[in-house]
């Protein structure tokens, strides 16, 4: 047979593709469910993080003992039980169906509120989860990670010593988010504002950034006392 | 099974492991080596997941071999390591999510690294299954120990730990004044630390060494 004939070439390279098509599909419809478990698990440990434990083995029993319910904030601020599935992408859920996420915990008997926030960074997407006491306003803990921020540098924000500096700060001022970061050494309202970090500048104005957008989508819930 | 494992076949397995290995001799493949070697985790499993394409993808393009049609074969031998790596990944997604989410776009960047393209080319293209296999897990581990390697250095000397087992994060060593070297963290080390492992072989290897 002439495999360079022109008709041949043409029904080899769309078998071809067909066969590999349906190969793909196969594969990520038949580990589709174990995916999204695993993502599922991981958001809960990003969760956890906030609210300072970290470094555990089995996150979904974690999970249950200290996150309470999952809610939804409704505009005028008051929660409403999230009935629908665990959301994995906020941007999505705050875009397209105005559904913000508020996680509701107890720790030891105090009651916490975890918010997600998400942004950009220098090089790509930075996101994390903001813990708040029950006063809505004290931060008890944060998380940041990032997608692809310089090592030693915008990559810091992911690291402890920054996010510990958040512990204790304020949120709101006025009816306005005040928690963010300021450049090292600018810090003016100490009890809201924490150092960025040196050398990395773009991504702490990014979680700068994010902390107020995504916060601020709360501002009804926070100061509604 | 004489026949499977002749000197002939020892050789298409062992070379890539030293004396023709991708990455130190033929100079491929460097782009991934930099990139998921800051920690040895991630490089053990690039190096396992290169592996088991190469020798999967070598496999199949061998198998084919006779009835590519010419004029599309680099196409063809794409869509076939295109739809391999496509598969690995969703199942580290599936099974080690940490890891894939640490190995992030290199899995999917494994598509375009040299060396399996140039296996499928120079090798697969011309020769059996069984060679083709053997000489795809010889490449593939002739990388995955590079890798090994120089993430070895990074992870020892960049964060003081090994798979993340603290080894050198201690306050007594840093009184002494040993503190982590935040560089190794950084692509160019391993740039560096790959140079070395080069020089160390070619300096051993006289006929490496150009004229």
């Amino acid at each position: 047979m002439n495999t360079n004939s022109n008709s041949y070439t043409i029904i080899y390279a769309s078998v071809m593709v067909i066969i590999v098509a349906f190969l793909l599909a196969f594969v990520s419809s038949s580990l589709r469910i174990k995916q999204t478990k695993n993502i599922e698990l991981d958001t809960k440990k990003q969760i956890l993080a906030a609210l300072n434990i970290r470094g555990i083995k089995d996150v979904a029993v974690e999970y249950k003992k200290y996150v309470k319910s999952d809610m939804l904030m409704s505009e005028d601020g008051t929660l409403t039980e999230n009935t629908g599935a665990f959301a994995i992408n906020y941007e999505k859920e705050a875009k397209e169906s105005k559904r913000f996420n508020v996680f509701v915990c107890d720790m030891d008997g105090q009651t916490k509120y975890v918010f997600p926030v998400y942004g950009t960074g220098l090089w790509g997407a930075i996101w994390g989860y903001v813990a708040l006491n029950g006063d809505k306003d004290t931060v008890y803990g944060v998380y940041f990670s990032h997608a692809s921020e310089t090592p030693g540098l915008g990559a810091e924000i992911a690291s402890d010593w920054f996010q510990k500096q958040f512990e204790g700060k304020k949120t709101v001022e006025d009816g306005q988010i005040a928690l963010g970061v300021e450049k090292n050494g600018k810090v003016v309202k100490p009890e809201y504002q924490v150092d960025g970090v040196s050398g990395g500048t773009i991504t702490s104005k990014g979680v700068d950034a994010m902390l107020k957008t995504c916060l601020g989508n709360y501002t009804s819930f926070l100061t509604n006392k | 099974m004489g026949q499977l494992f002749s000197k002939k076949n020892k050789d298409v397995f062992s070379t890539p492991l030293g004396m023709n290995n991708p990455i130190t001799v033929q100079v491929l493949g460097i782009c991934s080596a930099l990139a998921v070697t800051a920690k040895l985790e991630p490089a053990i499993v690039m190096g396992l997941s290169v592996t088991v394409i190469t020798a999967f993808s070598n496999v199949v393009i061998s198998l084919l071999r006779k009835t590519i049609p010419n004029r599309i074969r680099i196409i063809v031998q794409l869509v076939v390591v295109a739809a391999l790596v496509t598969i690995v990944s969703e199942i580290l997604k599936a099974f080690a999510y940490d890891v894939s989410v640490q190995l992030s776009v290199y899995v999917g960047l494994i598509i375009t690294n040299c060396i399996l393209m140039g296996r499928l080319e120079a090798f697969a293209m011309q020769n059996g299954p069984w060679e083709s296999f053997l000489d795809g897990i010889g490449n593939g581990l002739g990388y995955a120990k590079i890798l090994v390697i120089v993430a070895f250095f990074r992870e020892l000397l960049g964060s003081g730990s090994l798979l993340g087992f603290n080894l050198l994060n201690y306050d007594w060593l840093k009184e002494m004044g040993y503190i982590n070297n935040g560089l190794m963290l950084m692509p160019p080390m391993a740039l560096i630390i790959v140079a070395c492992i080069i020089w160390y072989q070619r300096a051993h290897h006289n006929d490496l060494q150009e004229k």
